[in-house]
């Protein structure tokens, strides 16, 4: 049992993966790169879940895992399709560049 | 009617599931230039089925008390029926804008009536759940439809920038709100809201469940577009087709207004005087930051976009009002805001029309001389966004200050009501720009004017009749809302979550 990893190295690596997400997107330029750092956030998430249903012995956090990935896969499905048609009618994917709509 | 709970419990979702299916399936069966208005219409009648849904279940309510189902996942109380009745009506009116909306412009118009069921599926189910499991797929099933719906105008350029920009902020808020659940589920070991209210009142260290708190309320304050959380919806609001904006601005933030209410009153309810006070902040900067932007801009979509800002302001200032007060005059106020709201883009979606050629304030210059009744409902909607007595927006005002007042919060509602001083001025900036005679004897060349269709004139008959219906004889709307309040007050059915139990045997 000593060599048990502690909940808590799992709780912090997910924190940290969770902060390089949101950095990422608040600094990436590319749409996927954004896009990309939205599913890290995800993941990040996840791992806190599975962390947290280990520690209560509650399958319930480990389901919620099944139905986060299931939602980010059809989450990824119409972005990328989003992401596609603004490449179509903008011919760029750099976000400081899609900015029509400014006043 | 003989049904068994789970069934009756998910009947509104079900109805509106299989239409959206059948919808969806007939579309590509059409030939391409071929009217989609057969399936508009099957649309709006599967909506109208699913509100009759929701009255069966209040009936059945009325008689027996709470429906539980689905393993307690699922509650349909008062509070839920108030907000399903409200999604169908909106979910409606919209369809009925909409009918005529694409003719001639899209041929694929069938995929937005089905992703508009969808999408209203969605925000029922985050109404009636009382897990957060389920208001995280309610919550998605909304999002993702409405992303899509943003940027419905293919080839327009600004349509799709709205659509990513939603989408990628949207999505955004989604891990924020989830991170909050794992959170939540991390101090309580559990994600049904009645668990965590019972575990929450003996926690000794609540710093994760803080943590938690303050997670959920960032994405859900993405959501329903509050301050500081607001960037997206200008952008978002302006690119998106006119009837869908009427949608988005309103059904979508109506549920997510009601998982708020839940998660914060009924789940979140030992920490009240912690949350009460986060709430006040951003009911005030909400208001502020949205009346403030209203007033320098020039677009007229733009311009309701921060006006819809505000009114989340004024929305989220009932939450630091006494409980069933505070969810009381919210369930109301979302009711009104929709009417008016709903009402007013229907009729920019008339004025304006597919291509959008009236977009700024300029052009609606001289508008309401040549389209008198479209001008005089604007003219009311407006009003009512005002917040003028016997419209619905008065009303609403009225309770969440009064609500706010009887809180002990004096200083949040002199906030408020100096706010709706600061709105009186650009909403009445178009008002006057749309009865001003056009500098050009010929009249303004701009406005697209689309002929006033019977599917469009009783949308707006039927927001106008809400608006003043809201405004002149509130009492049953009120009376459902304070049963909403109570039921979502009321004591919680707390079940041990086999899963976990048998989990625990296994491991000693």
């Amino acid at each position: 049992m000593s060599t048990e990893v502690p909940i808590a190295a799992y709780l912090i690596l997910a924190a940290i993966l969770f902060s390089i997400g949101v950095g990422a997107f608040l600094i990436k330029r590319n749409v996927i790169s954004i896009f990309m750092s939205i599913e890290l956030m995800l993941n990040a998430v996840n791992l806190t879940f599975v962390a947290f249903a280990h520690k209560w012995g509650a399958v319930s956090g480990q389901i919620f895992v099944f139905f986060v990935m299931v939602v980010a896969a059809a989450e990824a499905a119409v972005g990328l399709a989003i992401i596609i048609a603004i490449f179509r009618t903008r011919k760029t994917l750099n976000v400081d560049q899609i900015n029509l709509m400014q006043n | 009617m003989n049904l068994n709970g789970n069934t009756l419990a998910l009947l509104p979702e079900g109805i509106l599931t299989i239409a959206g299916v059948v919808v969806m399936m007939a579309e590509p069966m059409l030939k391409p230039g071929a009217s989609r208005k057969a399936l508009g219409w099957l649309a709006i009648f599967a909506t109208a089925l699913a509100g009759a849904a929701s009255i069966v279940q209040l009936r059945v309510v009325d008689q027996s008390g709470r429906i539980m189902a689905f393993s307690n996942s699922i509650q349909v109380d008062p509070f839920s029926i108030f907000f399903h009745l409200l999604i169908a009506s909106v979910v409606i009116v919209t369809l009925l804008a909409s009918l005529d909306y694409f003719e001639g412009h899209a041929d694929h118009a069938g995929e937005y009536f089905a992703l508009v069921l969808f999408g209203s599926v969605g925000m029922m189910l985050m109404t009636c759940s009382v897990e957060l499991l389920m208001v995280f797929v309610g919550l998605e099933i909304s999002s993702i439809s409405t992303y899509i719906l943003a940027g419905f105008r293919k080839g327009n350029a600004r349509g799709v920038e709205s659509s990513v920009k939603y989408f990628l902020l949207g999505s955004f808020a989604t891990a924020f709100f989830l991170y909050g659940i794992a959170m939540a589920f991390g101090a309580t070991g559990s994600t049904s809201i009645a668990a965590i209210a019972q575990k929450l009142g003996t926690t000794a260290t609540p710093t994760l469940a803080l943590l938690a708190l303050g997670m959920i309320v960032i994405g859900l304050g993405f959501k329903v577009s509050a301050a500081p959380f607001h960037v997206w919806t200008p952008d978002v609001y302006q690119g998106a087709p006119a009837p869908i904006v009427g949608l988005m601005s309103t059904a979508p933030k109506a549920a997510a207004f009601a998982v708020l209410l839940r998660i914060t009153f009924a789940g979140f309810a030992p920490f009240e005087h912690r949350w009460a006070s986060l709430m006040w902040v951003i009911a005030a900067l909400s208001m502020t930051v949205g009346n403030l932007g209203a007033l320098k801009q020039t677009n007229v979509k733009r311009m309701l976009a921060y006006s819809s800002i505000a009114h989340a302001g004024y929305l989220l200032a009932a939450f630091t009002a006494l409980p069933q007060n505070g969810i009381a005059a919210a369930a109301f106020y979302t009711a009104a805001y929709s009417a008016m709201n709903v009402g007013a883009f229907v009729v920019i979606t008339q004025i304006t029309g597919y291509v959008e050629h009236t977009r700024t304030i300029e052009d609606f210059t001289g508008v309401a001389l040549r389209r008198p009744w479209l001008g005089a409902l604007l003219t009311f909607f407006l009003l009512s966004l005002i917040g003028i007595p016997f419209t619905g927006g008065f009303f609403g005002k009225f309770y969440v200050f009064s609500a706010v007042i009887g809180g002990g919060h004096w200083l949040l509602a002199v906030v408020g009501l100096l706010n709706s001083g600061v709105a009186c001025f650009y909403y009445l900036r178009l008002l006057v720009a749309m009865y001003a005679r056009h500098p050009h004897e010929s009249g303004n060349d701009k406005a697209v004017y689309t002929k006033l269709t019977p599917a469009a004139g009783l949308a707006l008959a039927a927001c106008a009749a809400g608006t003043l219906i809201l405004g002149m004889m509130p009492g049953r709307v009120l009376n459902l809302a304070n049963r909403g309040a109570a039921a979502v007050l009321a004591e919680p059915v707390v079940e041990q979550d086999p899963t976990a139990v048998l989990m625990d045997d296994t491991r000693r």
